[in-house]
């Protein structure tokens, strides 16, 4: 078999092709609602998402009937219903094929796919790493509750290890996954995390994403109050928060802790990533040897690597924030530009083109 | 020396050897300077499905078929009158189908104690030939080295002895070009291209073509040159055309004639993958073809295209149907436009992969969750292939709907000269895309066209036609999510009425009843076609009465069958499974269909039909049938 050069990326933004709304026209939030009831429990994290993503789509100046948000199974697939945009609340986990679909055919729409540990990571599992090596423009909001809600209440496959749940009666057997590391293994071209209750991080994080072209996985830490409560407390307690998250920011040494006690050095011999505390003393590290984060660098090894920092039992540690923001053709950039290039080199008109398609080469006339 | 030429009005030739020996290239290239030559054909290639099964063995033959006369037939036929076979094992699996009297051209070469064995011969078959014991002894056997005279001819090429006699496939054509006074251009031509890019290879074919040609005019073993007139064909202009190509045109010419990019999504899987390999060349046609991870994504994907605006195919084989049948309900649900495309083979499971059957009509009719009527269309012959898929797509389109297009492994590879369609003369199909109103009224996804049922569709990129669908059920009109047990009666109401409204669009069925005395009809669907048509004509030679109604619609049926059901004493249903049709038609009409079923992986045979069928004349009209006069003879 042969392979032929493919074109190089596309340095465009993630909604360059994607009609903006006229020179002083504004929107707001309330644009973005539908009149849809929001059927969520109180207290859910799925709120405090949507809202930040209300807020957020008019700052993109996009065209409203130019955004579509497609969705799977699970309590935060629910989310298109409340968005007056374009949407689909499709079948359990095959958002990404669908959403792959219509990015593919559409160039001019924003595309967002909204699913969660459940949709996107068991039953859609497949569909989900295939996107992300296709790298189809589009952004995948993972909202990780560490739980299955709408079937309520059954361990997931973000699960801590042991949880005891309806189906676990004697805890789960399961080894979790973590949703960073598998989408950097997949060689996703942007991949981040942020957290339901922290606005500005996730405003942040969904402006970042959404310029990026190619696919862009977000996963929300998403509190489920009625099963699995208090999962996040500890990245979200006042108390326990600075040790908790490891900030992430781009071109920045990783430092965490209270007053920035910790960080995050490369071991020279294992290339592991360790946790050293920060200073001038004896066995501590002078900051500017501390590990610079690179999001932008094309390896995904130390990207991976600090992905491991994310307890996978009760989550005490994570890293937050963008681990990994690169350049790549996208699969329906080069879709389109083949049909563009084949359908320049095919000059005449479609319906002659057609009778000498299906005429082919051998015929003969009967008079 | 001068050879004799003898008429006939029909042939059927069987190619037949191991599976690298290139027997469906040289099935191919005799049918195409068959149909050049103005002959009606029809052809039957069968293949094991592993790409190179064990050399030499009988699971590893591979033989292709051609029925070819100088006037319109049905079938492939049921038994060749030439079988050329090109080893021991390809001699032992095909022997069993010959008639007396047929004659058997073999390659001695591979007659080897080791090949022998490999197929089971104790002792050498050719060896005995003559004997008391010859077991080919009612054929009229060849015995050529015909590897041997192709290493020959071929020397001054330098090639090694392997390449050399992989010729010998062109030598078996040239041989029975010559015998049947084929036009050899097209073959010197295909083989130029083919291998433009290695002179060798080229040239050793071209020399193994024109040598066996030679060869058969000159060697006293053939003295006999057969002539088969060109065929009386309705007037226009004709190509020879399998069913999965014809398929992939019919696809496009859908996508054409109703102005929507094709957009298809698809998972490679036996006897479906040709359709993706065809559309995937034909992107100047605004065809998107996209290779999904699974058979979920390659329907998913196709979904997604169509809620885009573009006419979404996914194709696949019945396996695969099975994997897309909760997103085949999606798009029921969402009532979103879909061709998905089942080019049936032997199941279940795994099944049967190259060989073809009839038994997904009850999955493509019932294989999902919920009461999800989904339109089925099936095409009759390889080139009606392409006017099937132009009414899947415009059932599709029209009532936004999935359309099933049930193909099989027969039609798929098998091929007939097709006339070549006007595309003046397709039906023009209208997406009819929603516009917003003028009144800045909200837009109402569910609202329905009152004569189709169809929704509105309103691809993404118009203001004010914002909207939300998806699997959960809809509200009659706003297509909001509802619990309301009402509204769920109408809507799943509602979506049969949808289909059912198809029949409507439908035009009356066509009888075949030449006397109009008939008291049994044998009613077909899909590929039984031909032999049902050639079971039907044997029939009527014998002097008897038979009505023959083919469908091409098998959801909804049109209006008209139950009353031409009910006009017959008897009605007899062919199919290549264990009953399917005759059970929904039994259940719909209520009236004694009765089966006749073979699922073998082959296409039925019309002299066993025609026996079945006489059988019910015989039972029907109280008389004794004796069909002897005609059985003997294809039609």
């Amino acid at each position: 078999m042969t392979a032929t050069d493919l074109p190089m990326p596309d340095l465009r933004t993630g909604t360059e092709l994607v009609p903006s709304i006229a020179e002083g026209e504004t929107q707001t939030g309330k644009d973005f609602s539908s009149d849809q009831e929001v059927r969520w429990c109180p207290g859910c994290g799925d709120y405090a998402v949507l809202k930040a993503v209300q807020g957020f789509l008019p700052d993109l100046g996009l065209r409203r009937e130019n955004i579509v948000f497609v969705s799977g199974i699970g309590c935060s697939s629910r989310f298109p219903y409340y968005l007056d945009t374009y949407g689909m609340h499709s079948i359990h986990g095959r958002a990404p094929s669908i959403a792959t679909g219509l990015a593919t055919a559409r160039e001019d729409l924003s595309v967002w796919v909204v699913t969660g540990d459940g949709d996107a990571l068991s039953i859609g599992g497949n569909h989900l790493i295939h996107a992300l090596r296709r790298n189809v423009n589009m952004t995948i909001l993972l909202f990780n509750n560490r739980i299955y809600g709408l079937t309520k209440g059954q361990y997931s496959p973000t699960s801590e290890p042991g949880k005891i749940t309806k189906s676990t009666p004697m805890g789960s057997l399961d080894h979790p996954f973590n949703p960073v590391s598998l989408a950097l293994g997949a060689e996703a071209t942007f991949v981040a995390r942020t957290i339901d209750s922290d606005r500005l991080h996730l405003t942040s994080v969904l402006s970042a994403a959404a310029a990026h072209r190619g696919t862009s996985l977000v996963e929300i830490y998403q509190n489920c109050p009625i099963f699995n409560d208090g999962a996040f407390d500890a990245i979200k307690d006042r108390d326990t928060k600075d040790d908790a998250i490891i900030p992430l920011v781009h071109g920045e040494p990783i430092v965490f802790g209270t007053g920035g006690g910790k960080g995050l050095v490369r071991e020279r011999e294992t290339g592991a990533i360790k946790v050293v505390e920060v200073g001038t003393d004896a066995g501590q590290v002078a900051v500017g040897d501390l590990l610079v984060h690179d999001a932008h660098d094309p390896d995904p090894s130390t990207a991976f690597a600090i992905s491991r920092l994310t307890a996978a039992d009760y989550l005490h540690q994570a890293p937050i924030g963008i681990f990994r923001q690169v350049t790549r053709p996208t699969y329906d950039d080069q879709a389109r530009a083949q049909i563009t290039s084949a359908t320049q080199a095919a000059p005449g008109a479609v319906d002659e083109r057609l009778t000498s398609l299906i005429h082919g080469g051998d015929t003969w006339t009967v008079a | 020396m001068a050879k004799q030429v003898k008429q006939l009005d029909r042939v059927i030739i069987r190619f037949a050897g191991d599976s690298g020996d290139g027997m469906q290239l040289t099935g191919d290239r005799f049918t195409s300077e068959s149909a050049v030559f103005g002959n009606d054909l029809m052809t039957l290639p069968n293949f094991p499905a592993e790409i190179r099964a064990p050399q030499g063995t009988i699971p590893g033959v591979s033989s292709f078929q051609v029925h070819f006369a100088d006037h319109d037939i049905l079938t492939a036929g049921d038994a060749p009158d030439v079988l050329v076979a090109m080893n021991p094992a390809a001699l032992k699996a095909n022997v069993g189908d010959l008639p007396a009297g047929a004659t058997i051209i073999v390659d001695t070469h591979d007659f080897t104690k080791r090949n022998l064995d490999k197929a089971g011969y104790d002792v050498n078959p050719l060896d005995l030939l003559g004997d008391a014991n010859d077991a080919l002894g009612s054929f009229s056997v060849h015995p050529v080295d015909l590897t041997g005279m192709t290493v020959e001819a071929v020397k001054e090429f330098g090639l090694s002895r392997k390449d050399a006699a992989r010729a010998k496939n062109m030598f078996a054509l040239g041989l029975l070009s010559w015998m049947y006074g084929r036009p050899t251009e097209g073959t010197e031509s295909f083989l130029s291209r083919r291998f433009a890019k290695v002179p060798d290879i080229r040239d050793a074919n071209l020399t193994a073509f024109k040598t066996g040609w030679n060869f058969g005019e000159t060697t006293e073993t053939f003295v006999v040159q057969y002539e088969i007139k060109p065929a009386k064909m309705p007037p226009g202009t004709y190509r020879n055309i399998t069913g999965n190509l014809a398929l992939a045109y019919g696809l496009i010419a859908g996508g054409v004639r109703s102005g929507l990019p094709v957009f298809l999504g698809s998972y490679p899987i036996t006897p479906a993958s040709d359709i993706l390999h065809e559309l995937s060349k034909h992107k100047a046609f605004g065809v998107t073809t996209l290779q999904a991870e699974d058979e979920i994504a390659g329907v998913g994907a196709a979904i997604g295209a169509s809620f885009g605006g573009s006419l979404g195919v996914t194709t696949t084989s019945g396996p695969g149907i099975a994997l897309k049948g909760e997103a085949i309900g999606l798009a029921v649900m969402t009532e979103l436009p879909l061709v998905v495309v089942n080019v049936q083979r032997g199941g279940p499971s795994t099944g049967l992969p190259t060989k073809t059957e009839q038994s997904d009509l009850l999955q493509a009719m019932f294989g999902r969750n919920g009461e999800a009527p989904v339109p089925i269309v099936a095409p009759q012959s390889p080139g009606d292939c392409f006017s099937a898929a132009v009414e899947a797509a415009r059932i599709a389109v029209t009532y936004r709907t999935p359309v099933m297009l049930l193909s099989d492994g027969y039609l798929a590879n098998g091929s007939e000269p097709w006339r070549i369609p006007e595309l003046d003369d397709l039906p023009l199909i209208d997406p009819a895309f929603a516009v917003p109103a003028d009144d800045g009224a909200e837009f109402r996804p569910y609202d329905r066209d009152p004569s189709t049922l169809a929704r509105a569709w309103a691809p993404p990129g118009v203001a004010g036609l914002e909207h939300r669908i998806g699997g959960l059920e809809k509200a009659d009109g706003t297509g909001n999510i509802s619990y309301d047990p009402a509204n769920h009666d109408l809507m799943v109401r509602t979506r049969q009425a949808k289909v059912d409204r198809i029949a409507e669009s439908l035009p009356p069925l066509e009888v075949d009843d030449p006397s109009g005395h008939a008291k049994v009809l044998v009613l077909g669907w899909g590929s039984t076609y031909g032999p049902i048509g050639a079971g039907c004509r044997r029939v009527r030679k014998a002097g008897y009465d038979v009505a023959q109604v083919h469908l091409r619609h098998l959801n909804p049926f049109p209006k008209d069958l139950g009353d031409i059901l009910r006009r017959y004493d008897k009605v007899l249903v062919p199919e290549m499974n264990l009953g399917q049709l005759s059970m929904l038609v039994r259940a719909r009409y209520l009236v004694d269909a009765q089966g006749y079923n073979q699922v073998r992986g082959l296409p039925l045979k019309a002299a066993d039909l025609a026996e079945a069928i006489g059988h019910l004349v015989a039972e029907a009209e109280g008389i004794d049938v004796d069909l002897s006069a005609a059985t003997t003879e294809e039609v």
